[in-house]
């Protein structure tokens, strides 16, 4: 499986998520923003870190690079695009998943693992999972999701929430809402769920020295739905 | 402008000092050449009240690859392998405007150590900050963990580790040191040191601008009531831009472009072009027409010192400046071939085409001032005696709950919960241990590190608090299971000129000498920050150590959460029950005389070594040095973070209960064992002379202390954990 991380200027989770691609089988080339073309792939992530240093919006001027032409036309070809932090930043600018991310509701940075339910298995990301809970990692200054109540309507009609922080045993409640996202909303799909952006960082997760290994699971599974 | 004493004065040097500059250049120097000197004539570039005293550090073993007098120490981790790193003040600034003096000076410990061709792979910090009730502190404090937070995290580099404490010594004065760990390949390292004449000089990073004018003079100043109005001196941090130029410095050092580089730190071009000269024993020319500004009508004086951030000059081999330029455009950079190195050993600086400065280089570097300061020895003060009577007054309970929640012990979650702590997937000991650990990508190992200071302790008997800092460093690096290899010191003091505050500073480097030799833990890095004061009243001698140490199998790193019930938990090294400056004679009994804990080299290095060696023989399950607050304090961190309960052992020992328990003696550890290993354990302590002795059994939940006191763990919990975050919300 051949997969591509795009690295902007200020990317700094690149290679994080190259580590973790490789660890679970992926064959994955690191993408310069600058470039044209991308490499035939069958899964392209937008990696953590601040691109273009979050100045002016999270992920505006990233989403304007070269390679996005060739991201979003992959994208709506139907290819899987993973946006995770800041790339969910970049996904959100680009308008492939709806909404935006504004600064989190304390007004700080924030660092810690976090519990997440999966709410829709049927796509690639999440398909065959043997389980309903993750836990995964945060680290993220703009991570409050919103929408209007008009979007928000049509993201539930569409089954398009991906994931909501929760407890440990799934609970969906607000002490569990780590920056103020509108419904717990961690991460979400586009309409035809080929998109997926989300905030918590899987590739912080995969191994057991690290702070858990629920990253594991997500990969080797996403792996396996792509074969 | 004519340059007259008044001017010179003005700038921060003394009479004497500006006389020997026209002496020395038998003229009087011009605006520009009076920036210069007094940019490398201050406090913090010159060293002219320290330089006596740190020659006598040991700075050589050998694991040192390189010891002070670089931009950062390296020490050899093996298999080729090589660390850099060093510990920087950003204090004065940090005051004035916290957020950009916190994030600055993050910045620029970083460029320090990628600088020398190392990846940053570490930061770590040491804060402190007045009295909680102060009104500025709350503020301050936010700042400084924003910045600190806006740099570090944009940078993609994990905060493992750090220290935070509070004192009213520092309601005028806050201390902030930063330190950074950067890893490279022992064959590939940069240094500073110029090598070759007509060799290009060069510009790359961010455009000058006029920000930090005179930021090093600043730094070298006491505070008075009109600081606010040095808030021009403040530089202002771009994390993207140093990320950028980063990434861009590592690519051109992959290949053999370089000859020398140095980064533009305190005092900007001024420093970096006559250190790189100086240690080449060599000439540069630049043209200030070619240095890129930020703004229109810059004077070579502002060029010359601003202190704008991101920026590196670096000497190229011959015609590797299209392989250069190429990189820096890339990454969006500015580049200028700026100037040459020349066989005329003066620094020449060019204005329109018109020659603005001409100053021999050894007047500014050798001849620079070195003074032998007056100071005071400080006596050991007496010790206290605490009646029985006084003591059985406490109840054990209510003492803890206090020492617990004190702000100087508590949990500081609220601090490093705002600094990405994860990023490069190698943090293997997240903040809040004894030592933040990061594995060395790609391999078994791991490098420990740890950042410490007891002001009170320095501050109490300079001599013996030089001693304990540096022991405490090297029981955070073994608690968890760290080879301890050298260490970084950031030295925070009062004023040179006043006899108490330089003899503070004496007897602490003399302290840390001590103990440094002692434990073979060299000093290969570090930096001063004297007139940390205001008005006439200095801060608390706050010298701060980072140590480094490795794990050569991070599989056997070693935490402090409790692992197991039925476990057993033993003390190492003995308990006297010295009360006198600990956390409860401080601030319970409100007694703040008396003597440190007594600091016995020979035991630290002998209950270090002997846990090691039971570390490396896989009997300790975990671990824990019992530092400020003494053995209750060290438990129950233990029994948190382990979510287990201790049925504590009544103690064999007479000492009265609360001595026993809040005492601070100096070499002690708890550690965890297995029930079976107890024999073969105190065995092999017992053969090595190490005081120990059953502390108690490791039960599910509940810590019980003696028949009437009993805690739950979520009791303890709410004690350690709520304090921090209340204060600040």
């Amino acid at each position: 499986m051949k997969s591509s991380v795009i690295t902007f200027p200020g990317s700094n989770c690149d290679r994080d998520m190259d580590v973790a691609l490789k660890k679970f089988g992926f064959t994955n080339k690191m993408v310069w923003h600058d470039d044209n073309e991308l490499p035939k792939s069958d899964l392209v992530v937008l990696p953590g870190g601040f691109s273009y240093g979050d100045y002016l919006r999270c992920g505006s001027m990233a989403s304007k690079s070269k390679i996005m032409q060739s991201v979003i036309n992959f994208a709506k070809s139907g290819g899987l695009v993973m946006g995770i932090c800041n790339g969910f930043q970049i996904l959100v600018e680009t308008g492939l998943v709806p909404g935006v991310l504004l600064r989190n509701k304390y007004l700080e940075f924030i660092c810690k693992n976090v519990f997440v339910k999966l709410d829709n298995k049927e796509n690639t990301y999440f398909k065959n999972l043997n389980k309903d809970v993750l836990e995964f990692h945060i680290a993220h200054n703009e991570g409050n999701y919103f929408c209007t109540k008009d979007q928000l309507k049509e993201i539930k009609d569409n089954n398009q929430i991906a994931i909501y922080y929760c407890n440990n045993e799934g609970k969906v409640e607000d002490q569990y809402n780590p920056n103020g996202s509108i419904k717990n909303i961690a991460g979400i799909f586009n309409k035809e769920k080929n998109v997926l952006g989300m905030m918590p960082h899987p590739e912080r997760m995969i191994d057991q020295s690290l702070s858990g290994e629920d990253g594991s699971i997500f990969f080797k599974n996403l792996i396996n739905n792509i074969k | 402008m004519i340059v007259n004493e008044q001017i010179a004065i003005e700038h921060g040097l003394k009479s004497e000092e500006y006389k020997k500059i026209c002496q020395l250049l038998k003229r009087t120097p011009n605006i520009t050449e009076l920036g210069i000197f007094s940019a490398m004539w201050n406090e913090h570039c010159s060293y002219k009240s320290s330089r006596l005293h740190l020659k006598k550090l040991p700075t050589k073993g050998k694991k040192v690859i390189q010891g002070p007098g670089e931009n950062a120490g390296v020490i050899d981790i093996e298999d080729g392998d090589a660390i850099v790193f060093k510990i920087e003040s950003h204090n004065h600034p940090s005051f004035i405007e916290p957020y950009q003096g916190a994030a600055t000076g993050v910045g620029g410990i970083m460029r320090d150590v990628f600088t020398m061709g190392a990846r940053p792979i570490a930061n770590l910090n040491s804060i402190h900050f007045g009295s909680p009730q102060h009104k500025k502190t709350k503020n301050l404090l936010r700042g400084v963990v924003h910045g600190i937070g806006g740099y570090g995290n944009c940078m993609g580099v994990p905060t493992i580790a750090g220290q935070t404490s509070f004192d009213s010594s520092y309601n005028g004065n806050i201390l902030v040191n930063a330190m950074t760990l950067g890893l490279v390949k022992k064959n590939k390292i940069f240094y500073s040191k110029a090598a070759g004449l007509n060799k290009p000089v060069i510009y790359v990073g961010s455009k000058t601008g006029r920000d930090g004018i005179h930021g090093a003079s600043m730094a070298s100043a006491s505070f008075d009531e009109k600081i606010e109005e040095k808030k021009p001196t403040v530089q202002v941090g771009d994390p993207f831009t140093e990320k950028l130029l980063l990434e861009a410095c590592l690519e051109l050092m992959a290949g053999d472009s370089i000859i020398a580089i140095q980064d533009m730190g305190a005092a900007g071009l001024t420093s970096s072009s006559i250190e790189m000269a100086s240690k080449g024993n060599l000439g540069i020319e630049i043209d200030l027409n070619k240095v890129p500004c930020r703004e229109t009508k810059m004077t070579p004086y502002e060029i010359m010192l601003s202190e704008s951030q991101e920026r590196m000059l670096i000497v190229l081999e011959n015609g590797k400046e299209e392989i250069a330029k190429k990189i820096f455009d890339k990454w969006n950079l500015d580049f200028a071939v700026i100037g040459k190195t020349t066989n005329s050993k003066n620094i020449e600086l060019f204005f329109n085409q018109e020659q603005v400065a001409k100053i021999p280089i050894n007047i500014l570097v050798e001849n620079s001032p070195m003074y032998d300061r007056k100071w005071k020895k400080s006596k050991l003060p007496k010790k206290n005696k605490f009646k029985n009577e006084i003591l059985n007054k406490f109840k054990i309970k209510d003492v803890l709950k206090k020492v617990l929640s004190n702000q100087n012990i508590c949990s500081k979650e609220w601090i490093w919960q705002q600094y990405d702590h994860t990023v490069m997937g190698d943090t293997i000991q997240k903040p809040g241990g004894d030592s933040g650990v990061v594995r060395v990508h790609g391999t078994n190992k791991a490098v420990a590190a740890s950042v410490d200071s007891s002001a009170v302790y320095c501050w109490a008997h300079p001599l013996t608090g030089g001693k304990q800092v540096v022991a405490e460093s090297w029981r955070n690096l073994i608690s968890v299971g760290a080879k301890p290899i050298a260490i970084t010191n950031c030295l925070n003091f009062g004023s040179p000129e006043k006899e108490e505050n330089m003899g503070e500073f004496v007897e602490c480097v003399q302290g840390i000498g001590e103990a440094s030799k002692y434990l073979n833990f060299p000093v290969v890095s570090g930096n001063v920050s004297f007139y940390n004061q205001t008005k006439e009243v200095g801060i608390k001698p706050t010298p701060s150590i980072g140590g480094v140490g490795l794990i050569k199998d991070y599989k056997n790193m070693i935490s402090m959460d409790l692992k197991e019930v039925d476990n057993l938990v033993l003390i190492i090294g003995k308990t006297e029950g010295h009360i006198d400056q600990s956390l409860f004679a401080r601030t319970i009994l409100d007694e703040k005389n008396g003597p440190p804990p007594e600091v016995n080299l020979f035991n630290e290095k002998n209950n270090g070594e002997s846990l090691l060696n039971l570390i490396d023989k896989g009997y300790v399950k975990s671990a824990h040095d019992i530092s400020i607050g003494g053995l209750l304090v060290a438990i129950s961190k233990m029994c948190i973070k382990g979510n287990k309960g201790i049925k504590i052992k009544k103690p064999k020992n007479l000492l009265n209960e609360i001595e026993y328990f809040f005492a601070e003696d100096q070499g002690r550890y708890l550690i965890e064992i297995n029930k079976g290993d107890l024999k073969e354990v105190t065995k092999i302590l017992d053969k090595n002379s190490v005081h120990n002795e059953e502390f108690g059994i490791i039960t599910k939940n509940d810590m019980i202390i003696n028949e009437k006191t009993k805690l739950t763990i979520d009791e303890l919990k709410s004690y350690y954990t709520n304090w921090l975050s209340k204060y600040m919300s």
